[in-house]
């Protein structure tokens, strides 16, 4: 730097205030994140029965992301990479901590640190993709035997200890970023068709690992209609409140059956099924665009970063947000099990979206950083 | 470390192709994703779109009814006999009371200190509660009195999901006076349920149980209003989206007069038995007392086991409607009708005469049938003034059982009259048939004789003595009984008169046969002694004809009355019919009691006390008069 301010706090204001007159970021994904925190804003309006002081907690957390955001999009990408290992070591370690000492409701999920309360699992979904992009970029690409299998042990760990908690989907989302990471590196063809024809041989064991509850889960997913008032009552009403919804939607706060309260969870998990209750089939293929429009956004980025480990990081985390999307939706829809993914940036609930906007943060530093500068 | 700088320069083209290669096979994996998650949403929104719709339209709309008001009614004057009047019950919200069970169960011992409640009320409680949803209100205590109300609201405070709640009930003003016409309504019970229309009777607790109450339930019942709500999963209702007013039950005024009627009650007294004005004209009760009455309004809310206790073990009977439903034997009150048998058919003259010696025997038989009174030669007239049995006995005969029942059929005997009052009894018209069907036995000659002084088989009901006596006096014109005059679609629209029930076949079809009955009940009333009553109708402004009646209540072959422990006074039913003017008649009067000495002597003073009363009343025809009353 080529500052000779000795005054810290000066040179502090200095930056803030080069930060302000011109925010290094990519205009067209900010404006997608902030149309698509929008949207979440205004369903939660309705679906809390417009109780203005869960919409004000939830503007407080992105505030509080978009203030993450903006720090991060500032720090270097070779920084990042120099402190990952660092970061990945850390968020398995509260894992662990979480693991002896948490507390949550039914599942440990949380840690609480007095001021916040957060789930350690969630920044594993960023360290995780950083991780992988790290090990991979440390060897020539495309990947081989070895570092594949690094990688995968280093996938194991994080996962494994949020499947015991038991949080199944986000376990799910820390497996993508990594396997994410690994696609985008280059794995060859047959090795991928390898490892998927292995997962399918293995897909019988996972039977025997699984809670009871997961067990349940399925097989109401199967047949929701066999548990009409127990865990079916979620699927089925959910399907009623996306169906009747129709093309054009019954219209903003007119959607009786999160209102009515027959939609459960209608803040958070299932806040997609008020949405397309409300907004109709021309609402959901609005937003389902826009996410494509996010993560299409983000590989490009990832696409034009500076350096390997840059692309890779950005490609994962941008691919891994399609999971959310497409486990949420799903669940919504009818389609895949019931587990706890929210639906991100519209479901509520503080530790994703904050999480989330920092790993945006992170594809705003890998912009700044790009292969041709301004 | 050191490392990793160089190792990110190394090959950064190839790199950077193999990662644009699959970030563009990821890109369209992933639209591909979403295409299908698209998919799904067509398939649920469009396709099943309409279903999901209705399911989710049916799962939180309910349609409600709402109880229409019960129609009222009154007598022709529009004096009120049955109301819908504010009443005040304690309710419950079982999901209020703290504690769950066991704190509901506290609850109730504890509210027992403050407000009597039954073990029946309990009862109900607890079934009532079983078929509704926690937060609903549930009914404990009906009808709260005054004092009642205050000391719980002294109290109020301990009780939390107990609230006072006001209610509309049926009401009786006149207590006893017209529950044997009116009737009552009571809870709807489970059997009654099965039959009733479901849709109209939705929110509707209560059903007309006996007499005009039973009998108009259509027309009182009205039509219930529907609520549209919106309820939540819960099943609380979140807000009302329609709301359509119920049609209240039509009020009926009922061609009896309350005048009449309290006189009529106070004439009979403590007698058991019934009297009945009529006016033959049309057929339209104007009293009808069965006594001993009891007060409807103990059955409205259900009533207590030790009230009905009382009813029931009461020997005196005072739930049997004795005008419509008490079995009598007629007597003698059944000989004008035996004449105008002899007369229609051909059989006799009114000048035909009949020799009485004491005793009559059929030709060939050495039994003797009794007659108390060996006149000598009657003709008709006379017969029936001075009730000479001989006269019946042999015209009874020579008529033969069944072209006696079949003319006395004609009157409306062995069947039920078809009064517009719930409950009505058949009563037997001796028959050769009947006996046959009932008995499985043969007609023998001696019970066409007896029957011809309305003795033996025969039981008849007050009401069918009367409906057949006003076929009389209307001079054959048969009019069946009823008792509803008017019907008022609601407050302030004029009552519309009811159409009269249809006219049965004229009974008489020569007017001198009728005057010669006439003149023979005439007789019997203003002729010297031995006319049966004479002088019953001294200071009467019209003429009174009349006939009375002294049954045997007890074995008819035993002469002697040994056997039986009962006074001279409590031996006979006794009964006396009567109308007047005797000319151009405008009211006939059956007075029937269980016990007494004679018909002369007990029945027929009530009935002239009955006549004076009407006299005050008679206004010839009175429309009714709309009730000058707020709708309530």
């Amino acid at each position: 730097m080529t500052f000779e301010f000795d005054h810290p706090g000066t040179r502090l204001r200095l930056l803030a205030r080069r930060w302000l007159r011109a925010p290094a970021l990519d205009w067209p994904l900010a404006l997608g994140l902030l149309l698509l925190g929008g949207v979440g804003l205004i369903t939660l309006y309705s679906a809390g029965d417009l109780d203005a002081k869960i919409v004000l907690n939830q503007s407080a957390r992105f505030v509080l992301g978009t203030v993450l955001l903006l720090l991060i999009s500032r720090i270097s990408p070779q920084n990042l990479r120099k402190w990952t290992p660092w970061l990945y070591l850390g968020s398995v370690l509260l894992l662990v901590i979480v693991a002896v000492l948490g507390e949550g409701r039914g599942a440990n999920r949380w840690l609480d640190l007095k001021l916040v309360r957060f789930q350690p699992s969630e920044l594993a979904k960023l360290t995780m993709p950083m991780m992988a992009a790290w090990v991979l970029s440390r060897r020539e690409l495309p990947p081989k035997f070895f570092s594949l299998a690094i990688v995968a042990v280093l996938i194991a760990i994080p996962a494994g200890l949020i499947a015991k908690q038991p949080d199944l989907g986000t376990a799910l989302l820390v497996v993508a970023g990594g396997m994410f990471a690994i696609f985008l590196a280059g794995m060859a063809w047959w090795r991928i068709g390898l490892v998927a024809a292995a997962a399918a041989a293995a897909a019988p064991m996972a039977w025997h690992f699984m809670h009871d509850y997961q067990k349940k889960r399925l097989f109401t997913f199967l047949d929701p209609a066999a548990d009409r008032l127990g865990d079916g009552w979620h699927i089925m009403q959910s399907e009623i409140a996306v169906g009747s919804g129709g093309l054009w939607g019954k219209g903003w706060h007119h959607g009786t059956q999160s209102q009515l309260e027959f939609l459960p969870e209608h803040t958070t998990d299932f806040i997609f099924a008020v949405f397309s209750e409300e907004w109709g089939l021309i609402g959901v293929i609005a937003v389902i665009v826009l996410y494509l429009f996010i993560v299409g956004r983000g590989l490009t980025i990832a696409a034009n970063a500076r350096d390997t480990y840059s692309r890779l990081l950005a490609g994962s985390f941008s691919m891994s947000f399609f999971v959310y999307v497409m486990v949420n939706g799903g669940m919504v829809a009818g389609i895949l099990p019931v587990v706890g993914v929210p639906m991100p940036l519209i479901s509520y609930g503080g530790t994703s979206v904050v999480a989330l906007l920092a790993g945006f943060g992170m594809l705003m530093a890998i912009h700044n950083h790009r292969r041709t500068p301004r | 470390m050191k490392l990793s700088g160089a190792r990110a320069l190394r090959n950064p083209r190839s790199d950077a192709e193999i990662f644009r290669t699959r970030a563009i096979v990821g890109f369209l994996l992933i639209a591909l994703g979403l295409g299908a998650l698209i998919a799904r949403f067509v398939f649920l929104q469009i396709q099943r779109g309409a279903e999901f719709a209705e399911t989710s339209d049916k799962q939180r709309i309910s349609v409600r009814s709402v109880a229409p008001a019960r129609g009222l009614i009154y007598d022709r004057n529009g004096t009120l006999l049955a109301d819908n009047i504010a009443a005040f019950r304690l309710e419950v919200v079982p999901e209020a009371v703290a504690g769950g069970r066991k704190g509901l169960d506290k609850m109730l011992a504890e509210l027992g200190d403050v407000i009597a409640i039954s073990d029946d009320d309990i009862e109900r409680f607890q079934s009532a509660r079983a078929k509704k949803k926690a937060f609903e209100s549930v009914p404990l205590r009906l009808k709260l009195s005054e004092d009642e109300i205050a000391r719980f609201s002294v109290d109020r405070w301990r009780f939390p999901g107990v609230e006072v709640v006001p209610y509309l009930t049926r009401a009786y003003p006149l207590r006893s006076l017209f529950t044997h016409v009116v009737g009552y309504v009571g809870r709807i019970d489970a059997k009654e349920l099965e039959h009733l229309d479901a849709s109209a009777y939705a929110g509707t607790t209560h059903i007309g149980k006996t007499g005009v109450e039973r009998w108009y339930e259509d027309e009182l019942h009205g039509t219930p209003g529907s609520e549209t709500v919106e309820v939540g999963a819960d099943g609380r209702v979140r807000r009302t989206l329609d709301h359509i007013p119920p049609t209240p039950g039509k009020n009926l005024y009922l061609s009896l007069d309350a005048r009449l009627q309290r006189a009529t009650e106070d004439v009979l007294g403590s007698r058991l038995g019934a009297a009945i004005a009529i006016d033959p004209r049309n057929g339209e009760v104007l009293a009808m007392v069965s006594e001993p009455g009891f007060d409807g309004n103990l059955f409205v809310n259900g009533i207590s086991r030790a009230d009905y206790a009382q009813l029931i073990d009461d020997p005196r009977k005072p739930l049997l409607n004795r005008a419509i439903a008490g079995a009598f034997l007629p007597g003698s009150t059944m000989k004008p009708f035996v004449a105008a048998a002899g007369l229609e058919l051909g059989l006799r003259r009114p000048s035909d005469t009949v020799v009485s010696t004491g005793e009559f025997h059929i030709p060939g038989q050495k039994r003797g049938y009794r007659d108390d009174f060996p006149a000598g030669s009657v003709d008709l007239k006379l017969a029936i003034a001075w009730s000479v049995n001989t006269y019946f006995y042999s015209l009874a005969l020579e008529l033969g059982i069944d072209r006696f029942s079949n003319f006395l059929g004609r009157f409306g005997f062995g069947a039920k009259t078809g009064i517009d009052i719930a409950g009505e009894a058949v009563g037997v018209l001796p028959s050769a048939e009947w006996k046959r069907k009932t008995q499985n036995k043969a007609w023998y000659p001696g019970e066409t004789v007896i029957a011809g002084i309305g003795q033996g088989y025969w039981v008849v009901t007050p009401i069918q003595l009367a409906h057949a006596l006003s076929v009389i006096a209307a001079k054959g014109a048969n009019r069946p009984p009823h008792v509803l005059h008017a019907m008022q679609e609601g407050i302030g629209l004029s009552p519309q008169p009811a159409p009269l029930p249809l006219p049965g076949p004229s009974v008489i079809a020569h007017p001198g046969n009728w005057k010669a009955i006439e003149e023979g009940m005439s007789l019997a009333v203003n002729g010297p002694p031995p006319s049966t009553v004479s002088g019953l109708g001294q200071g009467f402004p019209y003429a009174i004809a009349g006939k009375t009646g002294t049954a045997e209540r007890y074995s008819r072959y035993d002469e002697t009355w040994t056997s039986i422990a009962t006074s001279a006074a409590e031996r006979h039913q006794v009964l006396f019919e009567c109308f007047a003017p005797a000319e151009e008649p405008r009211i006939a009067v059956i007075v029937a009691l269980e016990t007494g000495k004679s018909g002369a002597s007990d029945a027929a003073p009530i009935a002239r006390k009955i006549l004076d009363a009407w006299l005050k009343y008679d206004d010839d025809a009175p429309s009714p008069r709309v009730a000058q009353q707020d709708a309530r």
